[in-house]
């Protein structure tokens, strides 16, 4: 465990869904306000980062283990990729949207969902993966922050 | 009016940045320097820029580099020797660099080149054209996809650099089955790859 303080602990627990719930509302609402998939994908990530650094990286990877993140990863590319490929399939050039729905703009709607919905997933996927690859090389697998507490951080 | 105040906290953090041998702090402190830009975009009206801004630079990389700190030295090497070459240098490119905004459009210009291009038809076509309210959605999604997938591909390809060079150490990337069919030799060899991978990167921060 990195840090045994219960405030930092109880606090993370509190605040982690609403963070998660917050990444979903930028990832669908990004059409009609700020945000998009890369923000939601970062902010999805935080969360994780946060329970990771305040519960230890092995804690975390329980609630999500390194196989699932890389599929996240690799997902979303492909969901990217694959929407292009069904435009051309349906007759269109490359990511072209307009023939995925009844109307041109019922396909521009589906088309930005399920792309922001792939850039999400990846990025929320490699972030993920970055901060654990390098937060496992600490002792015992934990990245070695507590030192900071001891250390008042302020020198 | 704060406009120019944020430039100059972020000219203030970037002077102090380079003065600090700390590096829990200069991390710390970077991430101010993003916060101030976040700032600085959203007073500018380009929220969604100041939104990855404050979410990219100001959290996970602040986080990120904690990370490597923990794997590193907290201070970096002191050298007082002042080198003049580097210094002048530093000098001329950042005098070309401000010769180069005279010639720039002053901010708002409604003749500047980037007003005049594409930008238009974005504004008054892109409700028709895709629907979203956000045009800047519209635009990355739509209009650029392309670049967006390259974007998403860039992200892709970091994710999988990095777990090439960091992934496997001490079978924490790895599933638990997989790891105990290795042999030992393998594992005795990697861990000498991600040591030398380690102490690189020990010479390149300091």
């Amino acid at each position: 465990m990195i840090f045994k303080a219960p405030l930092l602990r109880v606090v993370t627990k509190i605040i982690v869904p609403p963070i998660i719930l917050f990444a979903l509302y930028v990832q669908f609402h990004g059409d009609f306000g700020p945000g998009g998939g890369f923000q939601a994908g970062v902010i999805m990530a935080a969360a994780f980062i946060l329970y990771g650094l305040v519960y230890g990286v092995s804690t975390a990877r329980q609630a999500i283990t390194a196989d699932v993140t890389r599929v996240i990863l690799a997902l979303g590319v492909l969901l990217f990729g694959g929407t292009g490929i069904v435009t051309m399939l349906m007759g269109a050039e490359f990511l072209d949207y307009s023939v995925l729905g009844k109307t041109p703009l019922a396909g521009q709607h589906l088309g930005i969902l399920l792309i922001e919905f792939g850039v999400g997933m990846t990025v929320a996927g490699a972030m993920i993966t970055i901060f654990f690859a390098f937060a496992g090389h600490g002792k015992d697998g934990n990245i070695a922050l507590d030192q900071e507490n001891e250390g008042g951080g302020n020198d | 009016m704060i406009a120019i105040a944020l430039l100059l906290f972020m000219a203030a953090s970037a002077f102090w940045l380079v003065r600090l041998r700390n590096l829990f702090a200069v991390v710390m402190l970077s991430g101010v320097y993003s916060l101030f830009a976040a700032a600085l975009y959203l007073v500018m009206d380009a929220v969604d820029v100041a939104f990855t801004e404050a979410a990219v630079g100001a959290g996970i990389s602040t986080v990120l580099m904690l990370s490597t700190l923990a794997l590193t030295s907290r201070t970096e090497k002191s050298h007082n020797k002042l080198s003049v070459m580097p210094l002048l240098l530093v000098f001329i490119t950042g005098g070309v660099l401000v010769y180069g905004t005279f010639d720039m459009p002053r901010y708002g210009d409604i003749n500047a080149p980037i007003h005049q291009h594409v930008a238009n038809h974005y504004i008054e076509k892109s409700a028709a054209e895709v629907g979203p309210p956000n045009i800047v959605t519209s635009i990355l999604a739509s209009y650029r996809g392309f670049d967006t997938l390259g974007e998403t591909a860039v992200v892709f390809t970091a994710a999988i650099g990095v777990l090439a060079i960091l992934g496997r150490v001490k079978g924490q990337g790895m599933s638990t089955s997989r790891v105990a069919y290795r042999r030992k030799e393998d594992v005795e060899e990697e861990n000498k790859e991600d040591d030398k991978a380690v102490s690189d990167k020990k010479e390149t921060t300091s």
